[in-house]
């Protein structure tokens, strides 16, 4: 199934994916409460500091906010940065796929 | 008409490096390499080299570059000795792990401490496990078109070689040398056909980290993880066994002179007492073994030219040897010499019981003449006709710690 990899060097093309699924990484993964979420409770684009500071990008600028856990390196920032502390991280089983 | 110049082995790898034509050359001076880097700027001020000429600040600089420069799909060199060849260590690693075909003269001087500008091999040989490919020569010739074959070499396999000559022996005395037709040399070397390289249409990352296990890349390729790769480098160098035997003969072909491939000999064919070694000592060893000759001992010399990928072939050779001397010019402390180490390694199983003598010559300069290497052999001859037939190494004109 899967084509050989004739590569003799490490090389990698841009990608979403080509180092791998590194939301694999985390021990904590955040959980966004929407009763407390600023944008949900609104119901208008607002607040949006998780997606400002998270580091990897996987923060969606939408209502009802989402985090792509398959990337999520659970580092916690947004759950510290979240005004009205709607981002509770929560553990989760280590391990690769 | 041939083209024949009085010249030193400095000279002859500048030359032949002209003759390859690379676009990237780097260098940092250091004795007794100096004058390569010297001469290669001049051919490039002259015009007679078209190449970019990078002037860097440390022999670490150098290697990054020509790693830079080769991995946008050119031809590079650069040249270094001893302590210089030391600081390109970690330089040197990626280069192989990229398997990038980047060619260097290590001009072999001794290593600090204590300090010392003059020859051994103690800094290439050192290197031995950073998956470059080294040859060694012995003579201004050899120099010259081992260069010439380090390119094909390297570019046919992927693995960057080391083109290691003996400082001031070789590097700064003179000798006649033929220098190839140039028109020849283009036919003997074909351009250079990088098995990846980056340019700006196609972006991608070199050497992003590797996982200890396999995976699958966004194209759903299972992609080698880190064992695999280092794994590719070493079925590179095996490949090299080859690569270097064909590049060799092809070599001798066209230019009619046969360096060897992985290995020379001289007298070996009814030889029952062979002599070893690697570069320049290995030469001289072979004016011991005619010595010998004359006095009827059936001597003999096997001369290493390549001491990775280490020559698989020299059990064959040895078989009828009743005795053994290496003689090298660096040591791994705490055990023997290099050579002698992979040498013994080699012969293990094949029936091949000659007690090794490893004879450690030469270290920081000292000055090795054709009537100590006699000497040690005859030492080696008393002991084993005496019935003592343990390998022992020994320090040649080195005075006895009390």
């Amino acid at each position: 199934m899967n084509r050989h990899d004739d590569n003799i060097s490490g090389v990698c093309t841009p990608a979403v994916g080509e180092a791998g699924k590194t939301g694999d990484w985390t021990e904590m993964k955040p959980v966004i409460d929407p009763a407390k979420c600023t944008p949900a409770v609104k119901g208008k684009p607002s607040c949006f500091l998780c997606w400002l500071y998270c580091p990897e990008g996987v923060v969606s600028m939408t209502i009802p906010v989402t985090i792509d856990l398959d990337y999520c390196k659970g580092c916690g920032i947004c759950a510290e940065e979240c005004p009205p502390n709607a981002i509770t991280m929560v553990g989760k089983e280590r391990g690769r796929e | 008409m041939s083209d024949v110049r009085i010249i030193t082995g400095n000279e002859a790898a500048a030359l032949a490096v002209t003759l390859c034509e690379p676009q990237v050359v780097a260098a940092y001076p250091i004795t007794p390499q100096t004058k390569i880097s010297e001469l290669l700027s001049e051919y490039v001020e002259r015009g007679t080299l078209k190449a970019e000429y990078v002037r860097v600040e440390s022999e670490h600089s150098a290697l990054s570059v020509l790693i830079a420069a080769s991995t946008t799909g050119v031809r590079t060199f650069t040249a270094t000795s001893s302590n210089g060849l030391l600081y390109m260590h970690e330089q040197l690693h990626w280069a192989a792990g990229s398997r990038l075909p980047i060619v260097m003269c290590c001009v072999n001087r001794g290593v600090a401490a204590p300090w010392s500008i003059f020859n051994d091999q103690q800094d290439s040989m050192s290197q031995r496990d950073t998956g470059w490919i080294q040859l060694y020569c012995r003579n201004n010739q050899e120099i010259i078109d081992t260069v010439i074959q380090a390119y094909r070499i390297a570019e046919e396999v992927y693995v960057p070689v080391m083109v290691c000559y003996d400082g001031f022996i070789l590097s700064h005395t003179m000798m006649p040398v033929e220098i190839p037709d140039a028109a020849e040399v283009r036919r003997y070397l074909p351009p250079y056909k990088p098995h990846t390289f980056l340019e700006p249409e196609r972006p991608r990352t070199i050497n992003p980290v590797f996982f200890p296990w396999r995976r699958q890349n966004a194209d759903g390729v299972l992609c080698d993880g880190y064992m695999e790769m280092r794994r590719k480098l070493q079925k590179g160098l095996e490949k090299a066994r080859d690569v270097i035997a064909v590049a060799s003969s092809d070599y001798a072909e066209r230019f009619g002179r046969d360096h060897g491939g992985l290995f020379w000999t001289h007298r070996v064919e009814d030889a029952d007492i062979i002599l070893t070694g690697m570069g320049s000592i290995a030469a001289e060893a072979t004016l011991a073994a005619d010595l010998l000759r004359n006095e009827g001992v059936r001597a003999g010399v096997v001369g290493i030219r390549s001491y990775r990928p280490f020559p698989p072939g020299l059990p064959a050779v040895l078989r009828n040897a009743r005795l053994i001397v290496v003689f090298e010019k660096c040591f791994s402390y705490g055990y023997e010499g290099g050579v002698t180490s992979d040498l013994k390694a080699s012969l293990y199983g094949t029936g091949v019981d000659a007690p090794v003598i490893d004879v450690i010559a030469g270290l920081g300069g000292r000055d090795v003449k054709t009537a100590d290497l006699l000497g040690a052999v005859r030492e080696a001859m008393k002991s084993l006709e005496s019935g003592d037939r343990a390998c022992r190494t020994v320090w040649l004109n080195c005075r006895e710690e009390e």
